[in-house]
């Protein structure tokens, strides 16, 4: 099977391409949420130990994952765009940065909200809740990087090179509440154990982190499509297009 | 079911300000983010087309 992988590699095809994806996705999310929720509030019962404070889970750890996993997904965007210098891959990168941001920003207020019924403080400097502090400072690092250089080009390289920097900080929150005494609990799920909650529970937060997923990706493919409009503004086929729009 | 009325619902076992305070958030979190998004996307097209109007003159 051969799939042309360089065709949308080129930003003139990927506009269209992510603007026939970004309804489906965004849908998606939308039907997987309101599926997540009704599980979370309806199905699933109340926890024996934390009663009913633990549904901020269904929110708290998709945020979490997806604040952690979108900054991969930057950091491998950007070595892409590093080695090759293809353009379409430092737009992605700066596409995703927002929606990371939000994340990193949700991850850390809803654990704050979860933090003072069960632990009795909104916030304690343990390695798990700095380290995803400092993810969402990198967040915001990069994007405030990105808006200080004029030069576009040298703008997304040196967001790259900070992303790529910064990715050291993401095992490092996975795996805090291994290597560190937190107060943060462990992980729920792992690759080697049995997940350690009920999976009712269980399927209601994954569901919960599918929406999470979808709506990411649609997001980022609306914003990617405003970035390429306004980077290939020169050109032909965006010239066209805007014509064909009035 | 879970909760014997809608007033059970929104107390949450007297964790309502917990629970809602985080999926608030997320609510306007979100909510802001489709919003800002949409009327950025709105007004990069108003202005990528005066900027053709211009070149045309």
């Amino acid at each position: 099977m051969s799939i042309a992988w360089f065709k949308y590699s080129s930003p003139m095809t990927f506009y269209g391409l992510a603007g026939h994806l970004a309804p489906w996705f965004g849908w998606g999310a939308a039907i997987l949420a309101v599926i997540g929720l009704y599980i979370g509030f309806f199905v699933a019962p109340t926890d024996f130990q934390q009663g009913e404070a633990y549904r901020v889970i269904f929110i708290h750890v998709p945020a979490a994952w997806m604040s952690m996993f979108i900054y991969l997904v930057m950091a491998f965007w950007s070595a892409v765009g590093l080695a090759w210098n293809t353009r379409l891959s430092f737009m992605m990168a700066r596409a995703l940065a927002p929606t990371g941001a939000l994340f990193a920003f949700l991850s850390l207020w809803t654990g704050a909200f979860w933090g003072k019924p069960m632990w009795g403080a909104w916030w304690v400097w343990d390695a798990r809740l700095t380290s995803a502090l400092i993810l969402f400072f990198l967040y915001v690092g990069i994007m405030a990087l990105w808006a200080a250089i004029d030069d576009r080009r040298r703008g997304d390289r040196a967001g790259a090179l900070l992303i790529l920097v910064g990715a050291i900080n993401v095992p490092i929150i996975y795996f805090s509440v291994k290597w560190w005494n937190t107060l943060h609990q462990g992980a729920s799920i792992s690759l080697t154990k049995a997940p350690s909650m009920a999976s009712i529970m269980l399927t209601g937060m994954l569901i919960m982190a599918f929406a999470a997923w979808f709506y990411s990706i649609a997001v980022a493919l609306v914003r990617v499509r405003g970035i390429i409009l306004e980077r290939e503004r020169q050109t032909e086929w965006v010239k066209v297009l805007l014509e064909q729009r009035s | 079911m879970n909760w014997a009325s809608w007033d059970a619902f929104w107390a949450m076992g007297g964790y309502g300000l917990y629970v809602w305070g985080s999926y608030a958030a997320v609510v306007v979190g979100v909510g802001l983010e489709i919003f800002l998004l949409r009327r950025s996307h709105a007004n990069l097209i108003k202005r990528l087309k005066r900027m053709q109007t211009w070149e045309k003159q």
